[in-house]
């Protein structure tokens, strides 16, 4: 297969192997959960009063209405990514990520702190340093449930989203007390101008964030698809038993790609801070984490294909506000449509039942 | 301080911690009944919002508190109908069924309540629960004055947590749903229907999440806002490891809780940094899960669907 894969004059070949790679049934589940959510999510708009189709009209022009929309809702994407992809690293060695969003915010406090100081280095080294830090704590934070799930056998879906709360409860901490900037609201100190990131579009809030994001899926999508140590971490996902009986350790697998869960998350944390905020303000996630779970879920936590169903969502995001400032319809509907996605995502065999009538 | 002084704040801290517990412990034990019958519902948080919505906007429109009870029991019922439903019928994963089900609660009630109140934040006050003095409480020194004055729902938890205890350990019943927790396999051998007890234990389940959050929402404040239930959910998960899958564990583990985050609100007032002290139930889940301290026993088949062969 590898010599197919990698003689070069046999492109159509590649694009066929790439094709047929390609689970259609999993898409085709992910995009008839996304339509079932909008069609149901309409119905419950309508029965509230509202009318869905200016709903989307205006989820649509706020998404897409002009360039400085179009910013916004990569601005809302960006995050999501992270997210989304911590989750399905995590999946991809069968486990459950639920703590992305603890993972994003020690990963961003870790980073606003270091970038709060100016250390007189260069831009990029500055910036580079502040995420590599991210990395650090947001991968010992998904790693720590890694560990405790792999060293004792408790699950790790409980104990990620205790080490959620924790990490909540922490970073409240440090910018209420220690680490806090002089005045009323609890944040940090303003990131120095050296380790911002460049801003992409003049008036947005756009910034090479979202390249770093697609940099890191590529990089992930890579180590799961050509390397050695994503082969192992998938075996132990897939069958651990099997995965064992080759002399893979499960447990040291299960914590490396907790660990690395973690560091996306964290990286994704660090971005958000360099790019949007420019400090660690309490509270500035809305929830990152729990709709990197959504993100993941949608696109049956296939790395590559994470982009695309962020962008699904970042539109909702993006769309939502646009919403809520354009019409009485609020933008909170959006997170009916992304609850409803999940939730038919989770029962793939409604699809299969709907199906088997049909042939009937 | 004074003795009489002392007792008196002892008293009111412990009265509010039975006021922060009683939504914690209905929601626990109705998640001890599920984990028992081998269904995990990690959607407690969003069926205590709706419910809490349910209850706000049924006693907004009918004018009736105990109205707005029976809604908000009735809203959290049917979430954890459809959550086992999904999970027997469709074999959807319990987790991300919970997952969905509490952003899914999120986004509802806040349409609902722009809907209906025009307001993202919060409801118009809505009519609450009457505190209820029981003449017998009021000769019984320091107990009478933390359990008396409180809404029904107080007393109705005591009374679900020693009724579910009754059910799961001294009848048949119990031991029928506890044996599916724990080996499903040798349930359906023995002709116990599974299904069956299993929607019955999630739906009673989601209920008593229902109703704790119509607690929230009907015997404190008298209005709904926005994400109300603020995690309380997950610390009910919490309590229900704690208390080692057991009614009067959950319920222990709820006061435990309880008592914490009374002391805490009572510290923060003095500038102290209380986020340590409201770490300590979700360190102390970790800790009892990793089984540092002592091995908590799961049901063994919680979160797998039995599957006739």
């Amino acid at each position: 297969m590898s010599t197919a894969e990698h003689s070069p004059s046999s492109w159509q070949h590649n694009l066929q192997l790439w094709l047929k790679n390609i689970n259609w049934r999993s898409l085709g589940s992910g995009v008839g959960a996304f339509l079932l959510s909008l069609l149901v999510g309409s119905l419950f708009l309508s029965l509230n009063g509202y009318n869905p189709f200016i709903a989307f009209r205006e989820i649509f022009t706020g998404a897409f209405g002009n360039k400085y929309a179009l910013a916004e809702m990569l601005v809302k994407t960006t995050p999501l990514i992270f997210t989304g992809l911590s989750v399905a690293v995590a999946a991809q060695a069968g486990l459950f990520n639920i703590g992305a969003e603890g993972q994003l915010l020690v990963g961003a406090l870790a980073a606003a702190q270091l970038a709060s100081f100016d250390l007189g280095l260069p831009a990029v080294i500055h910036v580079i340093l502040a995420l590599l830090a991210a990395a650090v704590c947001g991968g010992i934070w998904g790693g720590i449930a890694g560990f405790i799930k792999q060293r004792f056998g408790a699950h790790e879906v409980i104990v990620t989203i205790m080490m959620n709360y924790i990490a909540f409860l922490l970073t409240s901490y440090l910018v209420n007390y220690p680490w806090k900037a002089a005045g009323m609201v609890p944040q940090t100190n303003p990131v120095v101008a050296a380790a911002a990131l460049p801003n992409l579009l003049r008036g947005s809030q756009l910034t090479i964030g979202i390249f770093i994001a697609i940099a890191i899926v590529v990089v992930v999508a890579v180590l799961f698809k050509s390397t050695i140590l994503g082969y192992e971490m998938k075996a132990v996902g897939y069958n651990p038993q099997a995965g064992a009986t080759g002399g893979i350790s499960i447990a040291v697998m299960g914590a490396l790609s907790m660990v690395l869960a973690g560091a996306v998350a964290g990286i994704g944390g660090g971005v958000e801070i360099l790019g949007v905020h420019g400090r660690f303000i309490q509270g500035f996630s809305p929830g990152f984490g729990y709709d990197g779970v959504a993100v993941s879920v949608l696109v049956n936590s296939n790395p590559a294909l994470v982009p695309i169903s962020s962008v699904l969502f970042g539109i909702l995001r993006a769309g939502g506000a646009f919403l809520e400032r354009n019409t009485k319809i609020p933008g909170d509907f959006t997170t009916v449509i992304q609850g409803l996605v999940i939730f038919f995502m989770a029962a793939p065999r409604i699809f299969e039942a709907v199906l088997k009538r049909r042939s009937k | 301080m004074t003795g009489a002084e002392l007792a008196a704040l002892i008293i009111s801290i412990l009265s509010s911690t039975v006021r922060i517990s009683t939504p914690l412990a209905l929601s626990s034990v109705g998640e001890v009944l599920s984990e028992r019958a081998g269904i995990v519902n990690l959607g407690l948080e969003g069926q205590i919002l709706m419910g809490a919505f349910a209850a706000a906007a049924a006693s907004y429109f009918s004018g009736s508190a105990y109205v707005g009870v029976l809604a908000g029991m009735l809203a959290g019922a049917l979430l954890g109908l459809i959550h086992v439903l999904f999970s027997l019928k469709f074999h959807a994963s319990q987790i991300v069924l919970g997952v969905a089900n509490n952003i899914f609660a999120l986004g509802f009630t806040t349409v609902g309540l722009v809907a209906i109140w025009s307001n993202r934040g919060k409801s118009d006050a809505v009519p609450g629960l009457p505190n209820i003095n029981i003449p017998f409480f009021n000769n019984i020194p320091i107990i009478g004055p933390i359990l008396n004055n409180h809404t029904l729902i107080v007393y109705l938890m005591l009374a679900f947590t020693v009724l579910s205890w009754l059910v799961l350990f001294r009848t048949n019943i119990g031991l029928r749903l506890r044996s599916i927790g724990e080996n499903p396999k040798a349930a359906a051998t023995v002709g116990i229907n599974i299904e069956r007890l299993q929607i019955w234990a999630v739906t009673i389940g989601g209920a008593m999440s229902g109703m704790a959050g119509s607690y929230l929402s009907l015997s404190d404040l008298n209005l709904f806002s926005r994400n109300m239930s603020a995690g309380r959910g997950f610390i009910a998960m919490a309590a229900t490891i704690l208390g080692n899958w057991n009614p009067f564990g959950a319920l222990g583990a709820s006061l435990i809780f309880g008592f914490l985050d009374a002391m805490q609100i009572r510290l923060q007032a003095t500038g102290f940094p209380t986020q340590f002290i409201q770490m300590i139930p979700y360190v102390l889940v970790i800790i009892l899960l990793a089984g540092v301290v002592r091995k908590v026993h799961a049901p063994a088949a919680a979160g797998k669907v039995y599957e006739r062969s």
